[in-house]
């Protein structure tokens, strides 16, 4: 029996190594902490920090080659290290559960989701069959499902990956465990579905007690649920403390880097839009370096960092791994650059580079046989939009707004299926493949995806000089080598790299061989379809400040879609809003943050995970999930969501109309839902 | 769920229609004198028969013509006749088909049920002796011809050894049973010969284990790579953190993932197997479509050959839509959107 | 050293002591345990197909002597393996036999598989009504087991290698279009591909220099696996009396020959153990290449 004073969780030195036949992969190395009854603890790291590995290992839920090769897990007096199968067993799912990350794959297909929630209660031996359906039913209530004896008897593919989390966390709280470990729960998920799961997470340890270990690679989401948090890197804890205090003063330069290259709502945007990043990645797992092991990319290393630094205390309940700090010097906050940047981004007297007006995209799904009625996707329903030359217009929108869609139509990938597409005057809506080619000079692309967007059977060298060849901008081998040498500068990659293949190299040096990709042609107009979501904060700091170099040099403009605000609000000039296929509101980057007309971007703004939860504004809460592509809404599209939706808004569609200069919005009632 | 069924069955139907089409362009791709051919020796000497049949046929007619002609043949289950036996195609092969039937469903059962938990097992444990027995009679089965395997376990099971029963579906010294359903199993117990019954079991032995064989390597190594495949998805470790049994784990969950692939190789079995009996049944003297199609086959006797294969076209077609049904009905993806 | 520090030393050492990674020996060990099979089916396909180069210098005796006289002798040390029904020696039939299977298997599979690719590629990369025309023509073929169609086909042609090897091509297409199809289709949506359009690549150029070259690797696969079936399959063939045409020494007619002869076994069995040992050693290979290509049974 355990003394309610003893804390829950009581991990010391532990070590989890995985024994591949690459060499010894030493993913946690050396990792402590105490957890108390009912507490939330957050784990905040990039990939290959080793917080995942971590979380399995407090359940043992490890595999080969995996295992824990030191150190002690008590769990309620408990040693996990050591315990049998059969009764790790009787604590998985019952003391401690786990709540994954990407929903989608998490149910298995072939069993109703009744069978997979009542499975646990009753493998525990805790509830009989019939309650534990009663139980099931209640707890996807309380889970925020609308008709819970519905979902209970289908299956999973029939839900979106917001309703399939709630179905893991109501697994996972089904037998009240003293302990859920959430890894990155809300990761896959849409920002305001996040908001939604979040909130529960915090509700569900307010009222049922339960421990909260939330990890994810993002401050903002552990600050908005935890009352204290781990950073980890290389497999270690490197700093420890409450999130206020890590996110007003970090006392480790790594969380310094994690705070100032992540681009922040309400964030100053100094006048040369660069983010403050450092340098490189993160070390090979296989072999830490000796001394600190983020002594590499460190803005503050002194010499005394060729030692390997202790977690030592720094403060009321804080700790650091890191001697600079130890030693009582402060952490400065980066120098801005005081460059009057020679701002090149439009007088709107121009014509626009991309026009693109009523813009339709249906794709009529492949039928499962003949007698089934054509279903049709509408992905893009309208659209709506200009890019002057030499600004960068941000596109934003959660899953299945038809962002992606709308670069590929703009890029002429696909067909409109109506509406008008100018490129610099030029009509391409339905121009042949012949006709668009040469424009294809012009106008570029670089995708999400780093591991995808390039081919894995040639080499940098030839990926780059292909298009060369293609366009006749390289006559012989040895122009061709010379401009490839020249891309390769310019994205900061080095020399060697022609010759290797992208398998070699991580997620951000792929991108920045297809942003080279994309340059080799020399074009004026480059749509980037989520270049950075793949990549890690710092990562993404360096690619963007990459593209906002290269776009001062190059006199480049750019269409740039994400679905991270604060990443859309510091790059962008303009910003434009798509929902389910529609443009719902544009306007001024700035302006938008402030003055947000539609309620949909009212939401959106006040969903995203502030890091300083106590200063955030209230927020405005939306109902419900996104409606299906295939058969949305009448009239305006956002109506079932709203919260200030009327009787009109079922009937007439809202057109997107200037409410002032720059900005316009389509909505029947535009500006009068207000945060705050 | 029954709309996919009637437009499975609508496919169906151009399948097999396809399939007389199949069968008559090969049968009209023959050089020489399609006539000669179908009626073999016989026509030679009988010159108004070949007029006869050049006229009933058609063969002055376009192409189009005589394959609608074909058609209302076969409508009426005019499948040509026998050059061997001359006798209507079809009626051979009703003769003969109860036998293979019987066979070959043996060997499917037996295939199944050895093959299933072999590949189970051997995905449970693997890189154990189980799965490497596995993979290795797996791997005999799917190597080894079928007709030399036939004659190696009746040379030592019969010949050397003498613990099988010979050639044959039942002993010489057996009385048939009267023909109520056509088969062997059915019919004795039926005419109270119990004696004639457990003759036929021994018999069914040894040509069930070799047409099995090459089904079973199949049958194992689907398995064993779709419950691979299925314990590698994140599900599986959901279930893992749930605390749920090893085996509940297996057998609950990625089981029922695993038996999706292995259910639309059904169709592929089923054409193994009756591709075996044309290999097999002549080694074990078993009074079978198979043997019927050897033996037509190495005299050429163009109609039965033809007609053989329509059948097992039609047979082949309808076994794959009973395969697709029952995977809609397995996966609720399939369905229910 | 601190205490946590050799708390470690003692661990590690337990740990690594049963694992040594990077160890060249162990290294050795992994990599013949794993491939092991891989390396002896190599071994005895070449044996084979040296055996099928060399036949006219390494055989004893003529493949088509007849002595009536000797015929049905047992093995011994003038004949091996016996001698069959017509006197003639068996060794020697079965190693001229290595050379008609192998060319014919070659031969089906190679240019089966590549008209296969080829209609399933095209087919996946194009889409729309060209994909419909030629998956419904490639699920025609399907209608019917191959074998039984091959036999159909190669009795309508008449007898003899070349005949039966066009009813095989004729048979074999179709599964390497559906697998090029599949493979074509996983990789056509990969950003990769659209990339190489945004650049203003042709289809044609994508398809062949920058699509299949990624989806080599499972046909590669089903290649040297179906080598074994497509022996398998023509070796039933010339035992249906379709084939090669007598006295043409062929495994398959061979096996049909002494299909009756229980008590002179050898003239059956030999021959039937030549397509087993081809046939498995194969299949070892295709296997190997397999699990070489398959993500999850790298440890990573």
């Amino acid at each position: 029996m355990q003394d309610a004073a003893e804390p829950l969780l009581q991990v010391s030195d532990l070590r989890t190594w995985f024994f591949t036949d690459a060499g010894v992969v030493r993913a946690v190395d050396g990792v402590s902490f105490t957890l108390a009854r009912g507490e939330t603890l957050g784990i905040v790291g990039e990939s290959g920090s080793g917080k995942s590995v971590a979380a399995k290992s407090i359940m043992n839920l490890l595999e080969e080659p995996a295992r824990i090769v030191a150190g002690s897990i008590r769990f309620a007096g408990r040693e996990i290290t050591t315990l049998p199968e059969e009764e790790l067993r009787d604590i998985r799912g019952a003391e401690i559960a786990m709540v994954f990350q990407d929903p989608m794959t998490s149910l298995n297909p072939v069993l109703r989701i009744s069978r997979q929630l009542i499975e646990t209660m009753t493998a525990h031996k805790r509830f009989t069959p019939e309650e534990a359906r009663t139980r099931a039913a209640s707890l996807l209530g309380r889970m925020g499902v609308a008709s819970p004896e519905q979902m209970l008897d289908s299956w999973p593919h029939q839900f979106s990956g917001g309703m399939r989390q709630r179905v893991m966390l109501a697994m996972g709280f089904s037998n009240t465990p003293s302990l859920i470990l959430a890894d990155e729960p809300t990761t896959a998920l849409d920002v305001t579905i996040q908001a939604q799961i979040l909130d529960l997470l915090r509700a569900l340890n307010a009222d049922l007690g339960t421990a909260v270990i939330l990890i994810s690679h993002d401050l903002g989401v552990i600050a908005n649920v935890c009352s204290r948090v781990l950073v980890m890197y290389a497999g270690e804890v490197v700093e420890e403390g409450r999130p206020e205090d890590l996110l007003v003063d970090p006392r480790h330069p790594y969380t310094w880097a994690l705070l100032h290259a992540a681009p922040r709502l309400d964030g100053e945007i100094g006048n040369d839009r660069r983010l403050a990043t450092i340098e490189g990645q993160p070390p090979d797992a296989h072999a830490w370096p000796d001394g600190c092991r983020f002594r590499a990319r460190c803005p503050f290393a002194i010499e005394r960092c060729a030692q390997h630094p202790e977690l030592l205390p720094v403060g009321d309940g804080r700790s650091a791994r890191c001697w600079v700090t130890q030693d009582g010097s402060p952490l400065h906050p980066p120098q801005r650059a005081a460059v009057s940047g020679e701002t090149i981004h439009a007088g709107a007297v121009t014509a626009p580079l991309l026009e693109v007006r009523g813009l339709v995209k249906h794709f009529p799904l492949p039928r499962e046989n003949f007698l089934e009625k054509q279903r049709v996707l509408r992905a893009l329903d309208g659209v709506d939009l200009e890019v002057f030359p030499g600004e960068t217009v941000g596109l934003v929108g959660e899953s299945g707004c038809g962002k992606s869609t709308l670069a590929r139509v703009v890029m002429r990938l696909t067909e409109p299926t109506a509406g008008r597409i100018m490129f610099d005057g030029q009509d391409i809506s339905h121009a042949s493949q012949a006709d668009i080619r040469p424009l294809r000079r012009r106008m570029q692309m670089v995708f999400q995806d780093p591991y995808a967007s390039l081919n894995p059977r040639m080499t940098v060298g030839q990926i780059l000089s292909g298009p060369l060849r293609l366009h006749g901008l390289a006559d012989s081998a040895a122009a061709a080598r010379e401009r490839v040498a020249e891309l390769l500068n310019l994205v900061g990659l080095p020399q060697a790299s022609a010759a290797r293949f992208p398998h070699e190299f991580s997620g951000g040096q792929r991108q920045r061989i297809s942003i080279a990709r994309a340059l080799a042609v020399e074009p004026v107009f480059v749509v980037g379809d989520e270049p950075i979501s793949a990549l890690d904060v710092n990562i993404q700091a360096q690619i963007i400040n990459l593209l906002i170099g290269l776009q001062e040099r190059l006199r480049l403009t750019y269409l740039f879609i994400a679905h991270d605000l604060a990443v859309v609000r510091h790059i962008s000039d303009r910003i434009v809003v798509l929902y389910l296929g529609r443009v719902v509101e544009t306007a001024p980057a700035a302006e938008l943050f402030v003055r947000p007309l539609h309620p949909y971007t009212a939401s959106l703004i006040s969903a995203v995970p502030h890091p300083e939860a106590a200063r955030s504004p209230r927020r405005i809460m939306l109902t419900g999930e996104v409606p299906s592509a295939l058969n949305p809404p009448s009239g305006c599209h956002f109506r079932t969501r709203c919260p200030v939706a009327a009787a009109r808004c079922a009937t007439e569609v809202p057109v997107l109309a200037e409410a002032s200069a720059g900005h316009r919005v389509a909505c029947h009632f535009p500006g009068t839902l207000q945060a705050g | 769920m029954l709309r996919y069924i009637a437009s499975r069955l609508l496919t169906s139907a151009a399948m097999v229609l396809a399939a007389t089409l199949i069968v008559f362009l090969i049968a009209n791709t023959v050089p020489g004198d399609p006539v000669l051919t179908q009626l073999g020796d016989v026509a030679a000497n009988n010159p108004e028969m070949v007029a006869a049949y050049r006229h009933k046929w058609g063969l002055d007619l376009p192409m189009w013509d005589r394959y609608e002609i074909f058609l209302r043949g076969l409508a009426h289950g005019d499948l040509g006749t026998s050059i061997s036996s001359q006798r209507p195609v079809l009626e051979d092969i009703e003769q003969y088909a109860p036998a293979t039937v019987e066979l070959s469903t043996v060997a499917f059962l037996l295939s199944v049920i050895a093959g299933l938990p072999l590949g189970v097992l051997a995905a449970m444990k693997r890189d154990s002796w189980v799965d490497h027995l596995a993979r290795g009679v797996s791997l005999i089965g799917v190597s080894a011809p079928t007709f030399w395997l036939a004659f190696i376990m009746l040379a030592v099971f019969y010949g050397w050894l003498g613990i099988a029963p010979g050639p044959g579906q039942i002993g010489a010294d057996q009385f048939p049973p009267p023909d109520v359903t056509g088969f062997m199993l059915i019919d004795a117990p039926l005419a109270g010969q119990w004696n004639t019954f457990w003759d036929a079991i021994t018999h069914l032995i040894l040509p069930s284990i070799v047409l099995a064989a090459a089904t079973v390597g199949l049958i194992t190594r689907t398995t064993r790579a779709a419950m691979l495949e299925a314990l590698s998805q994140d599900y599986i470790r959901v279930a893992r953190a749930k605390g749920l049994f090893r085996r509940v784990i297996m057998l609950r969950h990625a089981l029922p993932n695993a038996l999706l692939p292995v259910v639309t190789l059904g169709g592929l079995a089923y054409a193994q197997l009756l591709t075996g009996t044309v290999l097999t049944e002549t080694i074990f003297s078993w009074p079978g479509l198979g043997r019927y199609t050897f033996q037509s086959a190495v005299i050429l006797d163009f109609p039965a050959i033809m007609g053989v294969t329509l059948v097992v076209a039609m047979v082949y077609v309808v076994i794959n839509l009973v395969v697709d049904v029952s995977y809609a009905l397995l996966d609720p993806r399939v369905m229910r959107r | 050293m601190s205490q946590a520090e050799s708390a470690i030393t003692d661990a590690v050492a337990g740990a690594l002591a049963t694992h040594e990674t990077g160890s060249g020996a162990n290294r050795r060990r992994r990599w013949r345990r794993r491939y092991g099979l891989a390396a002896l089916g190599a071994i005895v396909v070449v044996v084979w197909a040296l055996l099928a180069l060399l036949a006219p210098w390494i055989t004893p005796y003529p493949p088509n002597a007849v002595n009536v006289a000797g015929r049905l002798t047992a093995p011994s040390a003038a004949h091996w393996l016996g001698t069959d029904e017509l006197g003639r020696d068996v060794l020697t039939r079965i190693v001229f036999g290595a050379r008609t299977s192998l060319t014919v298997g070659f031969t089906v599979v190679l240019i089966g598989g590549a008209i296969g690719t080829l209609v399933g590629g095209v087919a996946a990369y194009a889409r729309g009504w060209a994909e419909e025309a030629l998956m419904r023509a490639t699920d025609l073929m399907f209608c019917f087991p191959p074998i039984i169609l091959a036999m159909a086909i190669a009795a309508a042609l008449g007898i003899g290698t070349r005949n039966t090897v066009i009813a095989m091509l004729v048979v074999w297409w179709p599964k390497f279009a559906r697998l090029a199809r599949s493979l074509v289709l996983g990789q056509r949506s990969l950003e990769y591909v659209a990339a190489a359009r945004t650049i203003g690549f042709r289809p044609t150029h994508i398809l062949f220099r920058e699509i299949l070259p990624n989806a080599v690797g499972p046909l590669i696969v089903l290649v040297t696996l179906d080598l074994g079936n497509a022996i398998l399959v023509f070796a039933g063939l010339s035992f249906l009396g379709l084939g090669v045409v007598p006295p043409t020494p062929e495994w398959g007619s061979m096996v049909s020959e002494g299909r009756e002869l229980v008590s002179q076994w050898w003239v059956a069995t030999f021959p039937g153990l030549a397509i087993l040992t081809v046939v498995i050693g194969f299949n070892f290979v295709g296997d190997g290449l397999r699990d070489w290509l398959d993500p999850h049974a790298r440890r990573r």
